[in-house]
């Protein structure tokens, strides 16, 4: 990401502050299609090189109209779940009859990460933040420096590398649920061979005007009967 | 004991360039609409450009957030002066404002590179060109962003800027009229897409003048 020319000095009176991540999820995917947005995460949860958990459900719901989801550290996705629930809530207790859409959620989130990123106490995640409200669809995205904005499709981590590049030349309005989900998980298997962080297991969201719906988890077919892998020392005898 | 940090930075650069050109009766402000990251592109579509006042808009390029954070504080802060002033700012108050307000970040700088343009008290285009800590000059024309270097001398040459040192002092506000100026500022664009990695996707235009704000669009390279 960005190179670096700061190095958080720690000492005792700062050590409170984010200077690594631990357990950490990597790519969301998310994209718009004809009903709505459609959003994809593996249930990873990577502790360094060790894939330590592997039924982390890295998308959730966020009101009436919203979907979260979140790659970077776990703990710091569940510090923002609890700040959306106080959020919502707030939002509720009012009562009149209006509630949260997504650009709203979106912007809440921003500037969330960004006050963090001022103090030098990132929030370490990049978020996917999709909804629909009264028909209308919106698909945004922010990083734990405030970097944000929305598109027709957003990726983050790997995601953006390998995912996006996919969507920029298969993606186009009005996809049928269907082709929004093959897509997806044509992604979604290219990240499963090349991101070594990723896992095959995988929850597809959909989000419309009548509401939130996570897919069970479910694993991508993988092929890796390639006649490259066959015998692979036979060009070289002895090796292994 | 030093311990191994994974060397966070608070900044990025999410590229782009901006241009502003002062005429007698208007001002052209454009950006290009690509945001990027490293060697990626984050996004094709994302605005640079924020109308601050009625005869007042503002490009900016740099560090998204932190121009998005500028833009906001200084939308509030006009919102502010419209409730305590009944009126609008006017486009020298404005770029003060924008000056101090970088400046007071002077030890934690917004990373922003700004150019505002807009209508003088008198109805004339100003241009006033920014460096990230609030460094100001009122100017007829200017371009910050990663596409300057390219534009700047590419502007002086066909603006031809008169010398600041001259006695008295000369104006800089071109004489070209509003379409000339437009098609000046489509060239620059065009010719620092060429070059510039972090220029291209599309060129937002805004334009003021007399008969109120004016947007266009251009298709840009998108390589």
């Amino acid at each position: 990401m960005e190179n670096s020319s700061y190095s958080l000095l720690s000492s005792e009176a700062d050590s409170q502050r984010t200077l690594y991540p631990y357990v950490t999820g990597t790519s969301v995917i998310g994209i718009k299609y004809k009903d709505g947005i459609l959003m994809v995460a593996d249930m990873g949860g990577s502790y360094g090189s060790t894939l330590r958990y592997k039924s982390v459900e890295r998308m959730k719901p966020v009101g009436k109209h919203s979907l979260i989801g979140a790659s970077g550290e776990i703990s710091d996705f569940q510090e923002i779940l609890r700040y959306l629930d106080e959020l919502t809530l707030n939002d509720s207790m009012w009562d009149d009859g209006n509630s949260l859409g997504p650009k709203e959620v979106h912007n809440y989130l921003t500037r969330v990460m960004y006050n963090r990123r001022n103090k030098f106490n990132p929030l370490w995640n990049s978020l996917v933040l999709g909804g629909v409200k009264n028909g209308q669809k919106y698909l945004g995205t922010v990083n734990m420096i405030g970097v944000h904005y929305e598109d027709n499709h957003v990726a983050t981590g790997f995601g953006n590398h390998l995912a996006r590049p996919i969507l920029r030349d298969e993606w186009h309005e009005n996809l049928s649920f269907e082709d929004g989900v093959k897509l997806l998980e044509k992604c979604m298997r290219v990240l499963l061979y090349r991101d070594r962080s990723a896992v095959n297991k995988l929850q597809i969201a959909k989000i419309t005007d009548e509401g939130v719906t996570i897919s069970q988890p479910y694993s991508l077919k993988t092929f890796w009967n390639f006649s490259a892998f066959q015998n692979p020392t036979v060009g070289a005898e002895g090796s292994w | 004991m030093t311990k191994e940090h994974a060397n966070w930075s608070p900044y990025d650069n999410n590229g782009g360039t901006c241009v502003a050109i002062a005429g007698a009766d208007y001002c052209v402000v454009a950006a290009d609409t690509r945001m990027s990251s490293g060697y990626n592109i984050l996004t094709r579509d994302y605005s640079k450009i924020t109308q601050l006042a009625d005869k007042c808009a503002m490009a900016s390029s740099g560090f998204q957030a932190d121009v998005r954070a500028l833009q906001k504080h200084l939308e509030a802060r006009h919102l502010i002066y419209q409730h305590q002033h009944n009126k609008q700012m006017s486009t020298p108050a404005m770029a003060q404002l924008l000056s101090n307000t970088l400046y007071y970040k002077r030890f934690f700088p917004y990373y922003a590179f700004n150019v505002l343009g807009g209508l003088d008290g008198e109805g004339k285009g100003c241009v006033f060109t920014y460096d990230a800590v609030g460094s100001y000059e009122r100017v007829g024309y200017s371009s910050q962003g990663s596409g300057s270097t390219l534009i700047m001398p590419f502007l002086d040459n066909q603006l031809k800027s008169p010398s600041p040192l001259l006695l008295p002092a000369k104006d800089a506000v071109t004489p070209l009229s509003e379409s000339e100026a437009l098609d000046l500022v489509k060239t620059c664009f065009a010719s620092a897409t060429e070059r510039d990695i972090y220029t291209g996707d599309k060129l937002e235009i805004v334009v003021l003048n007399a008969k109120g704000t004016r947007r266009e669009y251009m298709e840009l390279r998108k390589d």
